[in-house]
């Protein structure tokens, strides 16, 4: 998995209808730090992610294991929010409540 | 399956229910020489490592059979932890 900020949501109308009803996250991928990053992927939030949050994101077919997935075509799933990370020691993010 | 060094822990309390009780590890995956290799992952732990352990992980759908008789939504997941490396030949 990777870690993520949530920087936007994909507003889509023509899109496959598996696909219809899900919400769809602009994540920026960010360093165990919480630094970030310069890629961004779209991603199936599974958890009701927010704008600015930290998450963690699931790739390829182990995206579609979360149980509302399993027959939607996506490869990038939001599996969790994250509350704090501690890296090499020290607490280095800590969501703000 | 690749070598891995655990460098972290996350908690995250609204997951998708199936990581419930799992622990999650920032891991730095690295070559037999301990020299890091690309950029750090967030894995699911099943055999209890701690920071700063050496483990072997796997990738991709195979990471979801990280438990007996159930499937998790993840792509990384350490699978055991290396007690000595010997390196043949050199």
């Amino acid at each position: 998995m990777e870690l993520g900020r949530v920087e936007g949501t994909v507003v889509s109308t023509a899109k496959t209808s598996r696909l219809k009803g899900y919400k769809l996250l602009l994540v920026n991928l960010i360093g165990p730090d919480a630094s970030p990053g310069t890629n961004h992927v779209v991603a199936v939030d599974a958890v009701g992610a927010g704008e600015g949050e930290v998450v963690i994101v699931v790739r390829g077919s182990s995206a579609r294991q979360v149980d509302d997935l399993s027959t939607i075509p996506t490869d990038t799933s939001i599996v969790a929010i994250v509350d704090s990370i501690e890296y090499r020691g020290k607490t280095v993010f800590r969501k703000s409540s | 399956m690749k070598l891995g060094k655990v460098t972290g822990k996350v908690w995250a309390t609204a997951k998708d229910p199936k990581l419930n009780g799992v622990t999650l590890y920032v891991m730095q995956p690295i070559d037999e020489s301990g020299k890091a290799l690309g950029t750090e992952l967030i894995a699911v732990d099943t055999i209890g490592s701690r920071e700063g352990d050496i483990v072997f992980w796997v990738g991709g759908a195979e990471a979801t059979f990280a438990f007996p008789g159930r499937q998790i939504p993840s792509d990384v997941t350490i699978v055991g932890l290396v007690d000595r490396l010997d390196i043949h030949g050199t």
